[in-house]
């Protein structure tokens, strides 16, 4: 049994789903193999410290790193020491403990001392894990005011450097990226009607890509951009219609009459959404084009809603309604899904391991974002109003 | 790489949109006007409108009939309709509203009707706005069967973004989860 697991931790299996099979020796060894046993969370952080940095930047390393699943530890306990200054400009270098080697040691420059903590976040996670770090990544969300409208805006994931990019104060929901472009969906009711409207952030040129008489809402980008995903009623009840990025070649892909919140599968090929079937709210899928609809059970997890398929396709994280809401995720192929914090509405990170989702606080609404594994979450940052439907540009 | 790429054309794109609009006035110069419903007809590509007589008896009417009506929120205020929990079905208890509502239609063939569907806020945001809009389209069919012609109807949902009590507690849900009735009239002169 024992020689299996470490075949298992040899080959660098990303994830172990049965949580608890490992029982590792106590020791170096098991902070050595740490970083290779991923269990959704139930992972234990990676240690480090962090010496040396000051002020904002100092604040953004411990934001962007704890989110990542790090946790901050004095010198002599952790398995990576992080030190550098951050006077003039951030300077640093990561010194793997155990290995007694320096594995990463860089100097930055760049518009800020912000962008440059974040730049040195990416590249600590890099050499730490071998993985992409999320430090430089875009959010786009919905803002609200009391009045109930409320506009668009982007931001750096940690609710940072925020911008507008509506300013019609009205209605706004659900805004979508197109894949690795500077475009988003989003829908408005600037026009006295739920519209979906095509927006692209570099020339700040707009239009209406879906605009038929009752609900347009609910839009999603494949991942190659060419199609869109939306909720159409125009057919006498919500159900899920796909059409070209422009918006031509409407196909309509349901005809049960309780669809929601349609997500695509990363290779194309799916269209996962919310929707009821005898009597009970389920996660579905059907072929982007158009075919039977199959169930995804979530068994654990009732009341699923707001599905969102992983860049790396393993997973899918949706909202479980028992009363209060919780963030869930399920093994794409099929199993049990894990229940992870209090929230909802939950989007994927580029990099497939954390999440940015809706929390209730007060009667506010607030971003949080989640490492998957360690289940460490922190708000990001807000001035005011309440933020929800998140959405990771990837 | 990709990641990367991506990330410095996000920050140049929004320096170029929005960085010429200065600190104070945070509104683009460059957002481009949508135009209203009417001069969308035609354009190809561009969703507005729609064959009103598209299959399906559940087809909802075309949008561009209703341009240009002045809504009357008053006059149906007393006939709006309540719903359950989680639930579109149009109850019973509703039936004299329904019946009122299909009186005032059809004493005034020249008014229309927008109805407007609600959701508490217990549900995530797009369910809610698909809610809303079956609770609406319900409303619609109850019109029908009392005799409405329900191309006279449109309907729209605002999920749980207009909430007439914020409050958190079930006397305010029970009064959230609702569909008003918006009498529309030809604007006169038109």
């Amino acid at each position: 049994m024992k020689n299996n697991h470490l075949n298992f931790l040899r080959t660098g299996l990303a994830c172990l789903l049965a949580a608890g099979a490992l029982n590792l020796s106590r020791g170096q060894d098991e902070i050595q193999v740490q970083k290779q046993i991923n269990v959704l969370g139930q992972t234990k952080p990676i240690l480090v410290s962090l010496d040396g940095f000051s002020g904002e930047v100092a604040d953004v390393l411990k934001f962007d790193l704890y989110v990542q699943g790090f946790s901050f530890v004095v010198p002599d306990a952790a398995q990576y020491q992080i030190s550098g200054t951050s006077a003039g400009s951030v300077q640093g270098r990561v010194v793997d403990r155990f290995a007694k080697s320096t594995i990463l040691s860089r100097s930055y420059t760049g518009t800020s001392l912000r962008r440059q903590a974040h730049a040195f976040a990416d590249d600590i996670v890099q050499a730490i894990t071998g993985k992409k770090g999320i430090a430089q990544t875009k959010i786009a969300f919905k803002a609200q005011s009391s009045t109930g409208n409320g506009e668009i805006y982007v931001a750096d994931f940690d609710g940072y450097n925020k911008q507008s990019i509506t300013h019609d104060d009205t209605i706004v929901a659900a805004p979508a990226w197109v894949p690795g472009r500077l475009a988003i969906y989003y829908t408005s009711y600037k026009r006295g009607n739920p519209d979906i409207f095509y927006h692209n952030l570099s020339t700040g040129q707009r239009r209406v890509v879906a605009g038929y008489s009752g609900l347009n809402t609910s839009a999603a980008v494949s991942p190659d951009g060419s199609k869109v995903a939306m909720i159409l009623s125009k057919s006498g009840s919500p159900n899920v219609w796909v059409c070209n990025a422009d918006g031509t070649d409407l196909k309509r892909l349901t005809t049960s009459s309780e669809d929601s919140s349609p997500c695509w599968s990363p290779d194309g090929q799916w269209i996962c959404f919310a929707t009821k079937i005898a009597d009970r709210r389920v996660l579905a899928k059907v072929p982007a084009g158009g075919g039977a609809m199959q169930r995804i059970p979530t068994p654990g997890a009732p009341n699923p809603t707001e599905p969102d398929w992983s860049p790396d396709g393993k997973w899918i994280a949706f909202t479980s309604q028992t009363g209060e809401f919780d963030i869930c995720v399920l093994p794409a192929n099929g199993g049990t899904p894990t229940v992870l914090v209090a929230g909802e509405d939950s989007s994927w990170s580029p990099n497939s391991r954390t999440l940015i989702f809706t929390r209730r606080a007060g009667g506010r609404r607030v971003l949080s974002v989640l490492d998957v594994f360690t289940k460490q979450v922190k708000d990001i940052a807000q001035i005011s109003g309440s933020d929800s439907q998140p959405a990771w540009a990837r | 790489m990709k990641m990367m790429k991506l990330t410095y054309l996000l920050a140049f794109a929004l320096a170029v949109t929005l960085a010429d609009t200065g600190c104070k006035n945070h509104r683009p110069v460059k957002v481009t006007q949508i135009p209203g419903r009417s001069s969308m007809v035609g354009e190809p590509g561009v969703g507005g409108t729609m064959n009103v007589g598209e299959t399906g008896g559940g087809s909802t009417a075309s949008l561009t009939d209703f341009e240009g009506m002045a809504a009357d929120h008053t006059a149906l205020a007393a006939y709006t309709a309540y719903f359950a929990y989680d639930s579109a079905a149009v109850r019973k208890s509703e039936g004299s509203k329904i019946q009122a509502v299909a009186s005032a239609l059809n004493s005034d063939s020249s008014a229309k009707l927008l109805i407007e569907g609600n959701c508490d806020e217990r549900g995530t945001e797009e369910y809610n706005r698909a809610l809303g809009e079956r609770r609406a389209l319900a409303l619609r069919q109850a019109l029908a069967k009392a005799g409405v012609d329900p191309m006279r109807i449109r309907t729209i949902s605002y999920g749980k973004d207009k909430p007439v009590d914020p409050a958190n507690n079930e006397a305010a849900w029970a009064k959230n989860r609702r569909g008003d009735f918006v009498l529309l009239h030809p604007k006169s002169g038109s």
